[in-house]
Parts: C-alpha cells; structure tokens; sequence
C-alpha cells in the first residue's frame, strides 16, 4: 500500500475508496440514481436508535448534563427590552461532558462503532472540540487515535485555542498532526487512513450526528420534569450543522415543538483558506465561514452524503460578532459566576438578544457550553487578536469587520442577532443540488427530496428550478 | 546530540507551493503546506538532522528535528482591560450602584 502514488491528485483521486473502507457506510444504498437520497433511511440504517446511544453514552459517562437557568443574565436583558419582554435563558451545561463539550455525544457513538466493528484506532481531522472529544473516547475503548488540526500560518504562529486543544489531545493519549493552513488537510487525512487503516470519525456520519440527539432529548425530558414543559426557543450554534441538526431531531423524537434557531458568529470576508486571514479571526468554529456554506450545501463534508442537514430543522439563523460574543462571555463569568469558553457562548450571545423579542413568561435555551482554560479563554484570544493588530474597542457591534477590530458593545442593549435571509439559502441549495448531479430532468422524488431538504413545498422547489 | 528514544518535535514540508491544490487561494498558493507532530526519536540525532520518529500510535514519521521534550507555552495572554469594564458596567445594571452595598 505504501507504493501507491503520494501526490495531491492521485491521493484525492483514491477518496471514494479511502473512505468505504473508513467509514463501513455503502452510500450507496441511500442513493436514488438521481440527486435525491434517502436520509431517513440511512440514519435508522446506519445509525442507532435513541435508547442505544443513550446507554452508549451514559455508559461512558456522557450526557446528563444539567440545565441550568440564568437569572441575572435575564434581568440584564430585561433591562434592554420593552416592558413585559425578555425571556428566561437557560444553558444546558454540555461543559461538563467527560471532554468538555457537547461533542463527546458526537464521539461516543462514533468510536463505540469503530470499536464494535474492530477497528484498532480512529482518526479524526478537526481543529475543534471534537479532537478532545474523540481523544477521550477512544482514551475510554482503549483505541488508538490520531487527531489532524490546521493550526498554523506560514510564519509558524499557531491559534491559541488550536493548540490548547491539541494539549489536550495529547493530554488524552492521542497523537497530533498539526497543518499550516489550506483545505489539502484532507489530502493528509486521507493519506493517514490509508497508512493506518483506522476508522474514520468523520463529524458527518450517521453515528455522530445521531449522538447528539441524546441532547435535544434531554432537554425536552429535563424541562418537562422541572418546569413542566418543553422549552419554546431552542438555540444552537451553528457550524458544519450536526449540532442543531442532532438537537432538533432529539426534540422531534421526544414530541417537542420547540423553535430552532442557529446562530453564528459573523466572519464575512474572511477567507477560510487564507493564510493571511488565518491568524485574523477570533473564533475558530461556530462561525458564517462553515455555517453558511455547510447549511447551503451539506454534502461538502469528509463524507458522499452528510448526516447533517440544517436547513431541514432551522427556523430562523441569525448571527452575532465576535465583540458581542465576548461581551457575553464575561457577562457570564460576572453575573452567574461561570467561566465557559467563548465559541460555546456564540449561541448564547444570541440568545440574549433573541430574548429581548419574547414575553418574559416564555423560555429560551441554548444547548451547549465549552470547557475553558489556556489558549482557550476570551483573555488569551483577545490579547491574541491584538497582537495580531486586530483593533479591540468599545462601541457599536454594527460597525464591526472581521479580521479588523473586534468591537465591544458600549452597552448591552447593542448586542443585536442579525437575520440571515434563509429562504436565499434555501434557493442556494437546489441551485447547488441541480449543478453536482447534473439533473437536467428532475424526477418527482427529486422535487420532494429538495422540498424536504428546504422545508418547503414541491411548488416551492419547482418555480426556484424554473427560475434558474 | 539528542539520544535515541528521547520525546521530540518534528517538522516538514508535504507540498510545495506548486504541488498545492488548484482551488486554494493566491496567498496560501505561495507558501508550502507544513506538518508537525512529536514522537520518540529512532536514532540518536541533533537539532535540524533528518529522523524518524516513532510517534504514540507506532506510526512513523520523517523530518527536521525541531525540539526535545516540546512544552506547552500557551498562555492566558496580555491582560485586556476592557474586560474590567464590562464587569462593572452590567453588575451596576443588575445589582443597583455603590448605594446598594452594604
């Protein structure tokens, strides 16, 4: 195998086949012929029912995290709203998770499935959380696991909440490939399962995202056990899409009708690819860079047909700055007395001003928090940000530009959630769906595919194609 | 000279600029793709030599050695003073001003 050709193109050109082998998923029993698949099929299929996953999670002490709810916090934005207005927020406090986040759901599942099916370790590519998270499982199973991570510009100037999370891999018995910056990440990756024949833990299986429904479960069963009902508004950061895609289907399978809506930290004009703009951001997921694009079109991940699907479970997406999100963040850590990590705390800025739009007898709650510590702080990564010439001040949020100043709210009340236009997205995915099958003729299950995919209706999907 | 077994840091290159995919940006396009990871050295060696480490999953690994016993200097950073700003100003707007301590 160490014969085959190593350059760029021959090892991207062998994908498909790296990733049968990895993955154990036959894609393409899902698939139609034509551009729709069966999602629902694939996820009872391939993926396990609520009850597995949870006895899989508790039996590796992850998930039953506690809710908790955040008065003080409330009263602040009761302070910036009209009479009457300001829900109460809660957080489901996913930090306490073995890894600290809400991604240890995601591993569990995964790396139970790569145990369960023999493989000796797994591999996983991811700069976030989910590293930590799949180190720590397959710390639990006893597996070998390698974590791959773009963490450095060409000048060797890594993020600090990169490597922090790398000290934790290690931390957890894992070994760290660390990449300068550029998507050919994959190419690696793909070089590393074929040297070493471990399980893929992609972020997009059916496995992974179906762990996380364990969570909306709990929400739904927790809230009605203590306050009687289900939650009303459900907020989820949103990135690559499994974590709200996860949630809301948890909620469904527990009868919740709750509102689901995404946030995201605003990055516009970043260039994920650019190592110029790596070292620029302040935030390294949860952010417009992997949640417009990954909600748009799904099936841009490490698998032929993403698990996560945002767009079918998003009521409304809305995004947020960096300045507003780290202005929260130490709200929390002085009106609540909690010290969680910024990037977790994308949904919970939201949130906040989310609130200011509810009556104050209804409830809102943001699904995760992150551990926090060295590198991994709104200290570090501010001081980071300076360093780099980024310009930190007080004033309006509106006027912020990513990669150029972070700006702080002068007062609270400034901390606005921006609309994203969804139905633009809707339309974006079956533009981008018609363009990579090629369908000239779609078919019926085609349109009610793209309907589902859009939660919309067939005629919906009819006059967005005619109108291309 | 850096002995055999001894825990250290790698580095190397994986694609030059012109190796680098098609779709990457011009500024990315004009530097190379560079890996780092850490294992157990094979062969006595010194700084800057061409080894092989052994890394904690039994693979091998080729590169420059850069560092012995490679430490964490990650940091909570310089201190940003905004933040105690931030802290007064909500605590005032939730808990009421200096007439309300006791």
């Amino acid at each position: 195998m160490t014969s085959r050709a190593t350059d760029y193109a021959s090892v991207m050109a062998r994908k498909q086949e790296i990733m049968l082998k990895s993955v154990g998923i036959d894609y393409s029993k899902f698939e139609s012929g034509s551009l729709a698949f069966d999602y629902e099929r694939m996820m009872r299929e391939t993926g396990y029912s609520l009850e597995e996953m949870q006895q899989i999670q508790y039996g590796v002490n992850v998930g039953n995290t506690p809710i908790l709810e955040l008065k003080n916090l409330t009263a602040l934005a009761r302070t910036c709203a009209p009479k009457g207005m300001g829900a109460r927020i809660f957080i489901k406090d996913e930090a306490c998770n073995p890894s600290g986040s809400f991604k240890a759901r995601r591993a569990a599942n995964s790396v139970y499935h790569a145990k369960r099916l023999g493989y000796k370790g797994v591999l996983t590519a991811t700069s976030g959380n989910y590293g930590a998270a799949v180190a720590s499982q397959a710390a639990i199973h006893g597996l070998k696991c390698i974590v791959v991570q773009e963490c450095y510009d060409s000048k060797g100037k890594g993020q600090p909440e990169i490597i922090e999370k790398a000290r934790k891999c290690e931390a957890l018995g894992a070994e760290v490939v660390q990449l300068s910056v550029g998507p050919e990440l994959f190419y690696k990756f793909l070089l590393l399962l074929e040297e070493t024949g471990y399980f893929n833990a992609s972020l997009y299986t059916p496995f992974g995202i179906a762990g996380v429904e364990t969570l909306g479960y709990e929400i739904s069963m927790q809230f009605r056990e203590k306050y009687g009902k289900d939650p009303d508004v459900v907020v989820c950061t949103n990135a690559g899409g499994g974590n709200l895609t996860g949630t809301a289907r948890g909620l469904i399978k527990a009868g919740a009708k709750c509102e689901i809506i995404g946030a995201s930290v605003d990055l516009s004009g970043l260039h994920m690819a650019s190592d110029l703009a790596f070292n620029r951001k302040s935030f390294t997921t949860g952010h417009t860079g992997f949640g417009v694009p990954f909600s748009s079109w799904p099936d841009r991940s490490d698998v032929p047909r993403s698990a996560a699907r945002p767009l079918r479970y998003m009521d409304r997406y809305v995004t947020i700055t960096q300045g507003d999100v780290f202005y929260i963040t130490q709200c929390l850590a002085t009106l609540e007395g909690l010290e969680k990590g910024p990037a977790g705390n994308t949904a919970l800025a939201a949130a906040f001003a989310l609130a200011q739009e509810y009556p104050e007898d209804t409830t809102i709650i943001v699904q995760e928090t992150e551990y926090t510590g060295a590198g991994k702080h709104l200290q570090p990564q501010l001081s980071f940000a300076r360093d780099n010439g980024i310009r930190i001040f007080f004033g309006d949020p509106e006027e912020e530009v990513p990669g150029e100043n972070i700006i702080l709210p002068s007062q609270p009340s400034m901390i606005k959630a921006k609309e994203v236009d969804l139905d633009r997205m809707r339309k974006s995915l079956i533009k981008q769906a018609m363009a990579t099958y090629q369908v000239a003729q779609p078919t019926e299950e085609d349109i009610k595919f793209l309907a589902e995919e859009t939660r919309t209706h067939p005629d919906y999907v009819k006059d967005t194609i005619k109108s291309l | 000279m850096i002995v055999k077994d001894s825990w250290v840091r790698i580095h190397k290159i994986i694609l030059s600029p012109p190796e680098r995919a098609p779709q990457v940006p011009d500024d990315t396009k004009k530097v190379p793709l560079e890996l780092w990871t850490k294992g157990f050295l094979e062969k006595d060696a010194n700084l800057g030599d061409e080894v092989t480490v052994i890394t904690v999953t039994g693979r091998k690994e080729q590169g420059t050695l850069i560092e012995v016993n490679p430490a964490y200097d990650h940091s909570f950073g310089n201190f940003i003073p905004e933040l105690l700003k931030i802290d007064q100003q909500v605590r005032e707007m939730v808990f009421g001003g200096e007439e309300n301590d006791q």
